[in-house]
């Protein structure tokens, strides 16, 4: 069942399916390695709810909850 | 400042992902010899350093920090064209140097897949090994040597460990020609054919010309937004039917199953993880360094947030209260060596130049030093480990409120020191709308040159009464003035982002770095780089303004009969103090002199063409409570707004020696005293708050603007910067005084 990004739960990790790549986010995104197949985990959520921390390819990206919304994820069996 | 292209000089060029350690490379290879500039025409920093390899000069050129190498707007063309030499004021690199991150390979492999398309001979340095060995992570480095086919040299810059074996590369590369073979595209074939065609069908739209390199083709191919094709159309006049083309292609590429521009990540992250398989091993349980129990701290919600807070309040205090000591000295010093000349020099206009004009123009700035020092050794430290982008990232949710992101923060935080620094630590935002509204509202930001203003006027004229039993007025005066200046840049900022700046919300992708201890080579570094481009820059016009603010007050001089009448008075009490046989007399006549020498002062300064343009400006600022006097401070202060104090003194008779306690209180004395020509008192509470009100919006800030205009590359800018903050303080002056006098009537 697919999913958005922005609804992990944090230290859930998911597996990316498909990124919206019509906005310049999605752009960015894939530009840093968020493509299908790319496993990625909420690590740390900010304190006011927004920006998210996704820890994936050995790094930590920052993303807003918008534009995680813009990525499809599959949960991880 | 083009770099001469001489023969016997190599050029490399560097690039690299942001957070590789690119700086720390740089600035080991360069040592101090580095000059800092703007390419024309873009705001793009142009930094070149020199260095020498087995006697022959090099010259290096440091590229902006990038994940990837798309031309998507005039400045990111720029790192594009320096590296394929279409620059004509950059020589043609011999060498690329591409700085990668041990721990973040497969993305910074996406960086040097495409500098590997560019053809050009290049070097890869591998940074943070170190790190990479605390997580157990083991690399075959010959092997991935062997796959890209080009030296692959571990540092570890700041240890300055391996920089000669990576000069000694660099020198073996430069002198081998171009690539043998191209190498293999990790594009798939339908994606090659479609370039192809769009090369032919450049070659015939455009015969005669060069063709334009394989990797632009790719460019205008992947590049929706059309950033190139209006570049290539701009410069090479027959290309109609070039868009028509591009868009046929992109659809059989859709149709193929390589959709533009997802097609670029797809294949070069399969192209990474092909170089990478079997070349990186990491342990099966990943190891936890101490940069990510750190982490987990610092990014907590509850004490992520009380550690930034603290940390902020920490910086804050060390700015304003460290500073003071070394401020104290700067300014002792100024007035030493202001002593020294008048000692020296015979009295007259050229001592008066140096004294009222340099000495004390240029010493107003540069006894800001101290503080500019200490937030840059700050935020050089929070730079260097990686914390910046986790401030960045805390504060994203406020600041997207007022339509900035968090990348704002710091640089208006800086702004409170002083907006020089605060404007050139905009470099951090990509976005150029974010950039340019953070630029444009930082002077709003109460920078420490306003304090002597706030501190003089607040202790004249606010009364030191407590409010509910605890809380003093005069503290809440000088908060409201901060205030002030933080509600108007979020409106401002605000209206800017809903009118010139308007269009989507620019995407927050951004790393968080892994943690590091800082690198006091770099802190310092960078820290009197900074330092040292605040008094370059600053220091010059300051220098510039300072003298002829002192030839508007100094000319012209008084009649010669006004002139003669204030000496004869001097040289009778004088005489007086000659035969004066106690010591009180003689230094209650001395207090005399100092009287009368003030009041000739004054009466010059009244005078001048200052004081006479005060006289022709009061009836604008008459709506604000203020007299000519007030207003010829203020036309005094456009320059430099610590000015301000020094020349209400010298219109006020005291003297411009209103420095320390004494002056300062016989200031505050000669204000509450000043009157109208009515008789009413000059200063009351609106007045006060009005003329302090002012100070905290308006531009009075010659500096800020040059440094903004040096940002933006335009005059346009600091004009508009100017305009707005003058009328917004003059309106927001007005409005205090008039609803004060009501309040108060």
């Amino acid at each position: 069942m697919s999913r958005r990004l922005s609804e992990l739960s944090l230290g859930e990790s998911a597996t990316v399916t498909q990124v919206d790549a019509t906005g310049d986010v999605g752009l960015r995104a894939l530009e840093m390695g968020v493509i299908p197949g790319t496993v990625v985990k909420l690590v740390a959520i900010a304190p006011l709810g927004d920006p998210l921390v996704f820890e994936l390819r050995g790094y930590r990206l920052s993303l807003r909850r918008s534009e995680a919304a813009a990525i499809e994820v599959a949960s991880l069996v | 400042m083009s770099i001469a292209a001489d023969p016997q000089t190599r050029t490399v060029a560097l690039i690299g992902n942001p957070n590789t350690g690119k700086s720390t490379v740089f600035g080991a290879l360069s040592g101090v010899q580095q000059r800092v500039g703007n390419y024309p025409g873009v705001t793009v920093e142009k930094k070149t350093g020199r260095m020498t390899v087995d006697g022959k000069r090099w010259t290096l050129i440091d590229l902006p920090g990038t994940y990837s190498l798309a031309p998507r707007s005039l400045d990111e063309m720029v790192a594009v064209d320096v590296m394929l030499g279409r620059r004509p004021d950059t020589p043609k690199p011999d060498v690329i140097l591409c700085i990668v991150d041990a721990n973040n390979l497969e993305r910074n492999l996406y960086l040097v897949s495409q500098v590997l398309e560019l053809g050009r001979p290049t070097v890869v340095a591998l940074t943070m090994t170190d790190l990479a060995e605390e997580r157990g992570t083991t690399l075959d480095l010959s092997k991935l040597r062997d796959r890209l086919g080009v030296p692959i040299v571990p540092i570890r810059a700041h240890k300055r460990i391996g920089l000669d074996a990576l000069k000694t590369a660099l020198a073996e590369t430069a002198t081998q020609e171009q690539p043998s073979s191209a190498p293999e595209s990790p594009f798939p074939e339908p994606f090659q054919a479609e370039v192809a065609r769009i090369e032919g069908w450049l070659a015939d739209a455009r015969p005669g010309l060069p063709p334009l390199p394989r990797y632009l083709v790719e460019r205008l191919l992947l590049d929706t937004n059309g950033y190139l094709e209006g570049h290539v159309a701009l410069k090479n006049g027959n290309v109609e039917g070039l868009h028509a083309e591009i868009l046929a292609s992109r659809q059989r590429l859709a149709e193929a199953g390589c959709p533009v521009p997802a097609v670029e990540a797809m294949a070069r992250y399969g192209w990474a993880a092909t170089m990478l398989d079997e070349v990186v091993t990491r342990p099966d349980e990943p190891r936890v360094t101490s940069g990510d129990r750190v982490d987990r701290v610092l990014t907590h919600r509850v004490w992520g947030t009380l550690i930034f807070v603290a940390v902020m309040a920490m910086i804050f205090q060390a700015v304003f209260t460290w500073a003071i000591p070394l401020m104290d000295l700067i300014d002792a010093g100024v007035g030493g060596l202001a002593t020294l000349v008048e000692g020296v020099m015979a009295e007259g206009a050229l001592r008066s130049l140096i004294i009222d004009g340099v000495i004390a123009g240029v010493g107003g700035v540069i006894v800001f030093l101290p503080q500019i020092f200490i937030l840059f050794f700050f935020l050089g430290i929070l730079e260097d480990c990686g914390y910046l982008a986790r401030a960045a990232y805390l504060m994203d949710r406020l600041m997207t409120r007022l339509g900035l992101s968090g990348k704002s923060f710091i640089p208006l935080l800086s702004s409170f020191a002083c907006a020089i620094p605060g404007v050139m630590a905009t470099r951090v935002i990509e976005d150029r709308r974010d950039r340019m509204t953070t630029i444009l509202v930082a002077p709003l930001m109460s920078c420490s040159a306003r304090l002597p203003v706030y501190t003089l006027l607040i202790a004249a004229f606010i009364p030191p009464v407590a409010l509910a039993g605890f809380v003093s007025l005069q503290a809440i005066t000088m908060v409201a003035m901060y205030a002030v200046g933080v509600i108007t840049a979020a409106g401002v900022a605000w209206a800017l982002k809903k009118t010139a700046f308007k269009g989507p919300t620019p995407p927050f992708v951004m790393e968080l770095p892994a943690y590091k201890w800082p690198s006091p080579r770099v802190v310092l570094h960078r820290m009197f780089e900074r330092g040292w481009s605040f008094i370059r820059r600053a220091g010059t016009i300051i220098f510039a303004v300072s003298i002829v603010m002192w030839a508007l007050l100094y000319f012209p001089r008084l009649p010669e009969s006004t002139e003669a009448a204030f000496t004869q008075q001097i040289a009778a009490l004088e005489a007086q103090r000659e035969a004066a046989a106690e010591t009180e007399a003689a230094e209650e006549i001395d207090a005399q002199i100092a009287a009368v020498e003030a009041r000739a002062d004054g009466e010059q300064k009244r005078s001048s063409l200052l004081g006479r343009a005060g006289r022709v400006i009061e009836p604008v600022v008459r709506p604000l409570g203020w007299d000519w006097r007030i207003g010829a401070a203020a036309i005094a202060s456009f320059p430099a707004r610590e000015v301000v104090v020094a020349t209400l003194g010298v219109i006020f008779d005291i003297g411009s020696d209103v420095e320390g306690e004494e002056g300062a209180s016989r200031l505050q004395v000669a204000l509450r005293e000043a009157e109208h020509r009515d008789g009413r008192p000059l200063f009351t509470i609106p007045v006060a708050l009005s003329v302090m009100v002012f100070f905290a919006l308006c531009a009075q800030c010659v500096s800020t603007l040059a440094v903004i205009r040096r940002e933006t590359n335009s005059w346009g800018w600091p004009l508009f910067c100017f305009a707005y903050m003058t009328i917004l303080a003059y309106i927001a002056a007005m409005l205090v005084y008039q609803v004060g006098t009501w309040i108060a009537a």
